[in-house]
């Protein structure tokens, strides 16, 4: 009511609130990086660990037991390669180094760069999956036809084995997808081939 | 706008009650609290026919196993979708804290408008966008059929590929600006305009109810904002915040989404404790059992309401330790919800009580609000819910809280204020046969979807086994009872505003305690220009 006189505090109150507004909204775009912070540092859904060669102490009453690591291959629908596993599973002892390879092959006519996600499960086994090398780590790019093997090295750590909370895993699966990367820098002369059969499914 | 607001000057003060604007201009331009809660009523009553009609088409198809009316499983998936959206933004939030909040928390704390009248305008006339921006999402490219809960990668630019979906994130950014200016404005009325001697533990238990439910809407909607503008971008600049190809994740929506999610949930249900209150407290003839109890049994609620969002995610992979926290949170709150329960029954225990229309919906919702509370109870539990996750048991359990409990507070409401409102009293006679015909009607609706969730149907699917066509048929019968009620609730108003016996200041008696009762009825255009003094009165809720 513009009659009304007006609370001096109102438009404090207001202004307050409105800043409130905008720090949720901050927060909201904040969660993003501290979400993957936090699965990184929890091994949350299955987040594996990037660890060093060295490996971990492996404690004398755990020396004898083994998880058997299943490997497992995806490929996203819109990249058309050949991705598979070249072993189907390792028995692992706690702290093993262990290298496994997987291959891929490009069935495309021109060269496409593919880029790995990657999870375990069960998920509360990711914070005691240790990488120390793998092809997921960077981009791969392949050119027409080519295949290559590509290796994961990692170990199990020993904690699997004594926290009461995953001490009865004796399965992991290691699951990668590829997926497609941003594509390389097309060739001047044959940017509309490509751009013409590069088309997105249902996009 | 500028000119209406320099005559209003020009009259000085004492334009009271015969210079209201009149004609189309009042309503465009209005800045009164009164007739933007009347604008507000008018497009919940707009949007809970578009959204009635899709519900009614789901049971029609639902009715019998195989498809028979809805062929195309997308438009079956945009029709739930529609439902799920009108509802929630469209019907339950401007009615109850747009419309009754608009209406009467100005007038229980005896101030004489809203803090910024013309941000409440813009709030209305945003909401209005909003649901022309709804309109075109269920109409263009196929319409969206993500469900309200708008998962990536379903609602992803690959499974959602036409701009329907665009428009639904517009049609919700833009509510949720109406929304977040809406309780702002209630906030800063509340806290600085109250009438002298109407300190914060005097408020009526309505306007108690209104503040929480703003600083839950100022809490949770720029979050909704915030993922809302993720996938927005996912879908059409590129960015990866739910893509894994990029390094995203999907289920960082649903953390998002649900962070916003429940404490949405409510944001629906407190305005409706805050009438209800009011209600039993005016026909019990007694003030409310436990006022202070009940006030902050709702502050605990709203918060303890943002704590426990991952009680929706249970099937997403959570390690055990953070379902047992967000089983236990969900759990505490059924503490102060039952603290509300038994402080009505002990309102209404000794009391003078009158089964006046506007109190049989109150016991309604009291009494339909503890089936879906307990079932709420039962789903908390990690263990239960991987069995019951998407099945019509949780259907069941969300309708009984919010069609049958939100709901029922909304026509509570209705028959409570409408004498306040329109200047007419509704007739008691077919307000009573509402009440009854729609309580049988949504019992017999949603009550047997408790059995076939506990057998497995899913939700959001067309068609089902035979083994679940009984108790399917029963449900759209029902649906079918509620029509009917709907029906009588349209004669009602027309029978109300053609007919209606004109209203008295205070139609209630001695139990209508709170100021707006003081006013006549209908509430002249301007009240409270000279602010009451609420000093030393009795507690006036």
């Amino acid at each position: 009511m513009s009659r009304q006189p007006r609370n001096p505090n109102n438009r404090r109150t207001a202004l307050a609130l409105f800043a409130v507004v905008g720090g949720m909204v901050g927060l909201s775009y904040a969660s993003v990086p501290l979400y993957q912070l936090f699965c990184q540092v929890t091994g949350y859904g299955g987040t594996t660990q990037v660890g060093s060669a060295e490996g971990p102490v492996v404690p004398k009453e755990i020396a004898g037991k083994t998880v058997t690591v299943s490997f497992d291959a995806n490929v996203a629908r819109n990249l058309n390669w050949l991705f598979k596993p070249e072993q189907r599973s390792a028995t692992v002892h706690p702290g093993e180094q262990t290298l496994a390879f997987y291959s891929a092959r490009n069935d495309d006519s021109k060269p496409v760069t593919g880029t790995a996600t990657f999870n375990v499960t069960p998920h509360k086994a990711g914070i005691y999956f240790t990488k120390v090398e793998c092809f997921c780590f960077t981009e791969q790019t392949l050119q027409p036809g080519e295949r290559i093997d590509m290796p994961v090295q990692f170990y199990v750590d020993p904690e699997l084995f004594t926290d009461p909370n995953t001490k009865d895993v004796r399965d992991i699966v290691l699951s990668y997808t590829f997926h497609r990367a941003a594509d390389p820098a097309p060739d001047p002369q044959k940017t509309s081939a490509v751009a013409g059969s590069d088309t997105r499914p249902g996009g | 706008m500028a000119s209406e607001a320099t005559a209003h000057d020009g009259h000085g003060g004492h334009d009271d009650h015969n210079h209201a604007p009149y004609g189309i201009g009042r309503w465009l331009y209005s800045t009164n609290h009164k007739d933007i809660g009347t604008l507000y009523m008018v497009v919940a009553v707009f949007a809970a026919i578009l959204g009635g009609l899709a519900s009614w088409a789901i049971r029609l198809e639902l009715a019998e196993p195989g498809i028979q009316y809805i062929t195309d499983a997308h438009f079956y998936n945009v029709l739930v979708t529609a439902h799920g959206f009108l509802m929630v933004f469209f019907v339950v939030m401007p009615a109850l804290i747009g419309g009754f909040g608009n209406w009467f928390v100005p007038m229980m704390i005896g101030a004489p408008d809203m803090a910024f009248p013309r941000m409440n305008n813009i709030s209305f006339w945003l909401l209005v966008a909003s649901t022309v921006l709804l309109i075109f999402s269920g109409i263009i490219g196929g319409g969206a059929g993500t469900g309200w809960t708008v998962y990536p990668p379903l609602s992803g630019i690959d499974f959602h590929p036409s701009m329907a979906v665009d428009f639904a994130i517009l049609s919700l950014h833009v509510a949720g600006a109406s929304s977040i200016l809406g309780a702002i404005n209630f906030i800063v009325t509340i806290l600085n305009m109250r009438a002298p001697g109407m300190t914060l533990h005097r408020m009526p238990l309505f306007v108690w109810s209104i503040l929480i439910t703003a600083f839950l809407l100022l809490l949770a909607l720029p979050v909704l904002a915030g993922c809302l503008t993720m996938l927005l971008t996912d879908r059409n600049f590129g960015t990866a915040f739910f893509v894994p190809a990029g390094g995203g994740d999907p289920i960082l929506w649903q953390h998002l989404f649900w962070f916003f999610g429940h404490p949405e949930v409510y944001i629906m249900i407190v305005p409706a404790f805050g009438i209800i209150s009011q209600i039993v407290s005016t026909f019990s003839k007694k003030p409310v059992f436990g006022y202070l109890g009940m006030a902050y049994a709702m502050v605990s609620i709203g918060f303890i309401g943002f704590v426990v969002w991952a009680h929706h995610m249970y099937t997403v992979g959570l390690n055990v330790e953070t379902r047992a926290y967000f089983v236990a949170a969900t759990m505490v709150i059924a503490v102060p919800t039952g603290v509300k329960i038994f402080s009505w029954i002990a309102t209404m225990w000794g009391g003078s009580i009158r089964f006046d229309t506007p109190m049989l919906w109150a016991i309604g919702f009291i009494f339909l609000f503890v089936v879906g509370g307990v079932t709420g109870v039962v789903l908390a539990n990690a263990g239960v819910d991987l069995a019951f996750h998407d099945t019509y048991y949780v259907v069941a359990h969300f309708h009984y809280v919010l069609s049958l409990g939100a709901v029922f507070a909304i026509f509570a409401g209705w028959y409570y204020w409408i004498g306040k409102m329109s200047g007419r009293q509704y007739p008691e006679g077919l307000g009573r046969l509402h009440f009854w015909v729609t309580f049988v009607g949504v019992n017999l609706l949603f009550f047997p979807q408790h059995f076939l969730g506990m057998a497995g149907m899913p939700r959001r699917i067309q068609d089902y086994p035979d083994v679940y066509s009984g108790w399917n048929m029963v449900s759209s019968i029902g649906a079918l009872v509620t029509i009917l009620g709907t029906v009588i609730f349209f004669i009602v108003m027309w029978r109300t505003m053609s007919s209606g016996k004109a209203a008295e200041a205070n139609p209630w008696g001695e139990g209508a305690t709170t100021l707006e009762w003081t006013v006549p009825s209908p509430a002249p255009f301007h009240t409270f220009e000279d602010v009451p003094d609420m000093t030393g009165k009795a507690e006036a809720h």
